[in-house]
């Protein structure tokens, strides 16, 4: 193993920082392109059925509208998208199907943003409407058990038999609701044609997926294609190849010049993707003494009518506890709803709802502390696959947490604690991620000056992928962080995998690091092999780059500008990095668009996971049950940890948005239209400051030699898992009473 | 958001002029008027609201933003800022509910930009009135049905409505205006006139796309809360899903005079059920004249919910509202008053 701890572990602020603040950060639909036109997408007032006819005689007749694009004039065109799980999906302008509300069914092109929208306005729809299925209970839906994606559904012993024989049983239904990630920067996207080239100029988290899926569905060669996006305004896995900009490109194409579009918010909530409500089912046995002896645990998902897309979560909570017999099941329940996606944790958050809540409620079956009950059943071993966990620090999470929150003060008793007329709970919850790695490739280069520049299509979500970047190259090649200047969010730039399942900042760690270990032997071999070095006839692999030195084992050292001008003007290495289990074209493959990560829970060698403690501290009104937060404390061991700054501030918005998802966060629906109704930030709620007067984070050290050479695990989601849990317990603690339907508002506690 | 002529008026009788277009007290009149824009703006943009004309109320001068407190009472003109009114010292010693109905509203940048004129004419947030692609809404489209009722209805009144509209009053400072027995103070084509607060807006008579008594062009330009006993043993309580921010699921303003063990007086204006600022007198008169218990409170709340109708997912507000109700009376008894006071 690299040896990281020299490496990583100083807090560092983001390098790209003072641009945001500023303004001076390009985001896509900032960038400038020659005398645009503008799109505005049309969008379908009904969930189920199919367009008659379009009446566009008023909206062509506003002045300045140059194009209108229907299924009718451009429906083939593209090829059918391809659905967050590789297959069908539901589609916008193919045809005259309507599979959801807010479905795009045209689009209107204008000279400005103003008379595109006026126009729309006035685009008149014929539908032959049919009745919707909107979700679980509606007529019609159509529920089947989902396809298992990699591997079957995790399963050991004998599940049923076990739980029948349990000394303590344990059974209940849960539920976690629809939403939707909101990001502030909307799913714009500006397209631009140079003869048969095209730049797409929009907020992706996969550059080279965005590249190759516009690519394949114009049915031109992806060299064609180059996609930009050098900042994007939070994505949380909504941000992928989309079934939308292929319009906009055809667009453009067709007006003879660049087309920008920029969706409203009300639009958002269905012309991308969400996250679907899930219902579960938990049946716990466990010996008198807390030991688990059986978990079942079954989910049903809902999805729209043609995509198979599931999360299935059960492959993480399979894996949470020492536990002989499992069986897991999940099913997809098919409804006139868009497709649902990645939504941050897209698994772990509803599916952890369900196991910690049902572990809480088996502690308090047991009578037994619910972090002792986490204790007893503690593994060092996948209890699915029998493999070792590459490193697994749940209980020094727990314990950290615990201390600093002062779990001791908890009195057992639902209902007692109590302030005035606020009733105060506790509750506590385990969160996991797994550790997935992805194949990435980068450029790195070097001048006598002492300052490098990097290149790789990496992905600025605004998790400071851009400092982590500079940080590698900084610490490895032994410069400061601002004399490297990070290019990213650019197809023209060697590929990396999708920034989901929090696999960036290990994999692009991992391969810059790489490039500059290349650097540095090419600028060591130079020196030991030259007349006038002081290193000459040093052993290459003993030297180091320190303080823009090269020095050798003895102290002897030489300029790194004289090292370097020994390479020549600048010295530029180009690396690969494919994880230890993925196939060698795994690269290429990439480059292709088919993206292969290694998954944390798919390995052949260990387990690798993530894990971390939440501990909350509800109060409730004893009349009025208003449920506020006043303090948090969230302990997490994650590996390495290569910007502290950055990831305090990962950690507390993930545990932040988990909180939100406990409470505020659904997004509501007409059942009779299959509409949303709170489409928009005021209606749709999430926490405001005054929500989260208290957030503490403790990162409890873990060296991790086994999961990937440096050993990093990525931190970007496990932040939400869990804490829908904890607050739920600490609901439970404090009140009495036991919510299974999240989110938890006040008319569930009356 | 579509296309119309702004006008700024130089003085408010010109602006009662270029606003006849106001209509009597309906909702989406060719002509409105802008005040701090935050409701106005917001449904135009949204297309629910599309005036052809818009007469800007500039900042017309002092006496129409001031704040007066005299033994007789409190005068609050009407485009004062609620921010304003709401650090008011004065205010906030001698009618904090009016202080706290403010402070609990909206955000400090909308409380900073909007005026109390046009607070009190804040429109309902029911979802399918602010969305035009719903059909149905008899407040935005009389005659086109109501899809709340059998709707998404969690946040809907249940007092005060009827199958035309279960839509809910949305507004704190109203709340607190009507509990206390205030008058609005209007300039109109004929002069100025003064109506009593609680006569301001209607009911839903069949016609929910008319929502108050204004007559065409009418501004209003203050409101007078009567002094009382009652008004420095008052507060406003306001229960919603998160901590700030946010509309009421359940408010309650009240007042109250104590004398002994009796009460003497008591106001009690409900917020975040009803489909108008919601005054409950059954509620009141039962308190008065009897001593302030638990029991005499939640008497006196279940009277005041007794008229209720849930529509489904707001069947929890009665008890809610009877809870919120028991909980401010019992924290205005409470309420630690320095010397004389009663
Ligand atoms: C996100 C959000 C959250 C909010 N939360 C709350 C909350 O929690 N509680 C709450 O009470 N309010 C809340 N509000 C509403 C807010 O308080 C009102 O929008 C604001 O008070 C309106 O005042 P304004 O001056 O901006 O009115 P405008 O938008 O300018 O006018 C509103 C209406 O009143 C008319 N009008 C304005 N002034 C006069 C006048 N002097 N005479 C006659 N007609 C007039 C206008 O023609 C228009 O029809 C919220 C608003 C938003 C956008």
């Amino acid at each position: 193993m690299r040896d990281a701890e020299n490496l990583f572990g100083i807090p560092t602020s983001r390098i790209d920082g003072v641009d945001k603040v500023t303004g001076a950060a390009r985001y896509a639909s900032d960038e400038p392109v020659v005398n645009p036109a503008y799109g505005y997408f049309v969008t379908s007032t009904i969930a189920r059925g199919r367009i008659s006819a379009f009446k566009l005689d008023r909206a062509k007749a506003v002045r300045g509208v140059l194009d209108i694009l229907t299924y009718q004039n451009v429906g083939n065109e593209a090829a059918p998208p391809v659905g967050p799980d590789g297959g069908p999906t539901t589609t916008t302008l193919e045809s005259d199907r309507i599979w959801h509300d807010g479905q795009i069914i045209a689009v209107v092109v204008a000279e400005t943003y103003e008379a595109a929208r006026e126009a729309a306005n006035r685009v008149e729809v014929v539908y032959v409407e049919e009745k919707p299925s909107a979700s679980f209970d509606s007529p019609g839906v159509e529920s089947v058990p989902h396809k298992p994606q990699k591997s079957p559904d995790p399963k050991k012993g004998d599940a049923a038999g076990a739980f029948a024989a349990a000394a303590v049983k344990f059974e209940a239904r849960y539920s976690t609701p629809t939403q939707h990630h909101n990001p502030i920067e909307l799913f714009t996207a500006t397209c631009a044609w140079d003869g048969p080239k095209l730049t797409v100029y929009e907020p992706s988290q996969f550059m080279w997926g965005t590249k190759n899926s516009v690519a394949a569905r114009l049915r031109v060669n992806p060299e064609q294609v180059r996609a930009v996006s050098r900042y994007i305004g939070g994505a949380f896995g909504s941000k992928g190849p989309n079934p939308r900009t292929v319009w906009v490109a055809i667009a453009a194409k067709r007006v003879g010049r660049p087309v920008k579009l920029v969706p409203t918010r009300d639009q958002s909530f269905t012309i991308a993707t969400y996250r679907a409500e899930t219902r579960q089912h938990i049946k716990l046995g466990a010996s008198a003494d807390g030991k688990l002896t059986s978990l079942i645990h079954e989910g049903w998902e809902v999805t729209s009518r043609p995509s198979g897309y599931n999360v299935s979560g059960v492959e993480s909570t399979a894996r949470m506890y020492a536990c002989p017999n499992i069986a897991t099941a999940v099913n997809v329940v098919h409804a006139d709803r868009n497709t649902p996606g990645y939504m941050r944790a897209p698994p772990e958050t509803p599916y952890m709802f369900a196991l910690e809540s049902a572990m809480d409620e088996l502690a308090y079956e047991l009578k037994m502390d619910p972090v002792e009950l986490r204790r007893v059943n503690d593994t060092q071993t996948d209890p699915v696959d029998g493999l070792p966990f590459s490193s697994r620090s749940l209980m020094q999470c727990f314990d950290q947490a615990a201390a600093k929150f002062g779990w001791r003060h908890r009195d057992a008793r639902p209902g007692v604690m109590r302030d005035g007329e606020w009733l105060i709970g506790f509750g506590c919850a385990t969160a996991c991620y797994p550790s997935n790695l992805g194949p990435a490739a980068v450029r790195v280069s070097l001048t006598p000056d002492g300052k490098a520049t990097v290149g790789l299509a990496g992905h600025e979500i605004g998790t400071g992928a851009y400092t982590l970047v500079a940080i590698s190259t900084a610490r490895s090649l032994g410069l400061h962080v601002d004399d490297v200047t990070v290019h990213m969010g650019d197809s023209d730039l060697p590929p990396i995998m999708v920034a989901g399942g929090s696999n960036n900042a290990a994999s692009a760690a991992n391969v810059v690091v790489k490039a500059c270990d290349e650097l540095k032997q090419r600028i060591a071999k130079a020196a030991v092999d030259a007349a006038d070095s002081p290193l000459r006839g040093a052993d290459a692999d003993k030297l180091t780059l320190t303080d823009g030195k090269l020095l050798g084992p003895s102290g002897e050292s030489e300029p790194l500008a004289r090292a370097v001008s020994r390479t020549g003007h600048r010295i530029e290495a180009y690396a690969e990095y494919i994880p230890e289990g993925l196939p060698p074209s795994a690269v290429a493959d990439m480059s292709k668009g088919n993206p292969l990560m290694l998954g944390g829970a798919g390995r052949k060698d260990v387990a690798a996971f993530a894990f971390g403690a939440h501990f909350v501290e509800v109060r409730v009104h004893s009349r009025t049950r208003e449920i506020r937060v006043p303090r948090v404390v969230s302990a997490f061991a994650a590996g390495t940890i290569v910007n502290p700054k950055a990831a305090y501030s990962q950690f507390m918005g993930g545990a932040i948005w988990g909180l939100s998802s406990a409470l505020l966060e659904e997004t509501e629906m007409d059942e009779g239209s299959a509409r949303y109704i709170n489409d928009n930030l005021a209606d749709y709620l999430i926490p405001v400051n005054a929500d989260v007067p208290s957030v503490e984070i403790i990162m409890v050290p873990e060296k991790d030699e086994r999961v990937n050479p440096l050993g990093i695990k990525g931190i970007g989601e496990i932040g939400i898992v869990g804490m829908n849990a904890a607050v739920a317990n600490a609901v439970f603690h404090a009140t009495g009473k036991r919510v299974r339907e999240l989110p938890i508002r006040a008319e569930k506690l009356l | 958001m579509r296309s119309f002529v702004f006008e700024r008026a130089a003085d408010l009788p010109q602006a009662v002029k270029l606003g006849a277009g106001t209509r009597q007290g309906q909702t989406d009149a060719p002509a409105q008027f802008l005040a701090g824009g935050t409701t106005l703006i917001d449904l135009m943009k949204l297309e629910v609201l599309t005036p052809q004309r818009v007469v800007h109320l500039q900042s017309p001068g002092a006496p129409w933003s001031a704040i007066e407190v005299s033994p007789n009472g409190a005068r609050l003109g009407a485009f004062a800022k609620m921010s304003t009114v709401a650090d008011d010292a004065r205010v906030l010693a001698q009618y904090p509910v009016i202080a706290q109905s403010l402070q609990l509203a909206a955000s400090a940048q909308i409380r900073n930009m909007a005026t109390l004129g046009g607070n009190v004419l804040q429109r309902t947030r029911c979802p399918y009135y602010r969305d035009p692609s719903w059909s149905a809404c008899n407040k935005r489209v009389p005659g086109s049905g109501c899809a709340a009722i059998h709707g998404f209805n969690r946040n809907h009144a249940i007092l005060g409505v009827d199958e035309n509209c279960i839509s809910q009053y949305p507004g704190d400072f109203a709340i607190a205006l009507i509990a206390l027995d205030a008058r609005v103070e209007l300039m109109g084509a004929e002069g100025t006139r003064l109506i009593p607060f609680a006569s301001l807006h209607t009911g839903v008579q069949s016609q929910p796309h008319i929502e108050t008594t204004l007559k065409p062009g009418e501004i209003i330009i203050a409101f007078h809360v009567p002094a009382g006993a009652w008004t420095r043993r008052s507060l406003y309580l306001k229960v919603r899903d998160r901590a700030s921010y946010e509309f009421a699921i359940a408010s309650a303003a009240v007042a109250l005079s104590i004398e002994g063990e009796e009460v003497r007086e008591a106001r009690i204006g409900l917020g975040g059920m009803a489909y108008r600022p919601w005054r409950s007198q059954e509620a009141e008169n039962i308190l008065i004249g009897n001593p302030l218990t638990e029991s005499s409170a939640a008497a006196a709340a279940a009277a005041a919910l007794k008229s209720a109708i849930g529509h489904g997912h707001n069947d929890y507000k009665p008890e809610l509202a009877r809870r919120t109700i028991v909980r401010a009376l019992l924290e205005a008894k409470a309420l630690q008053l320095s010397s004389g006071a009663s």
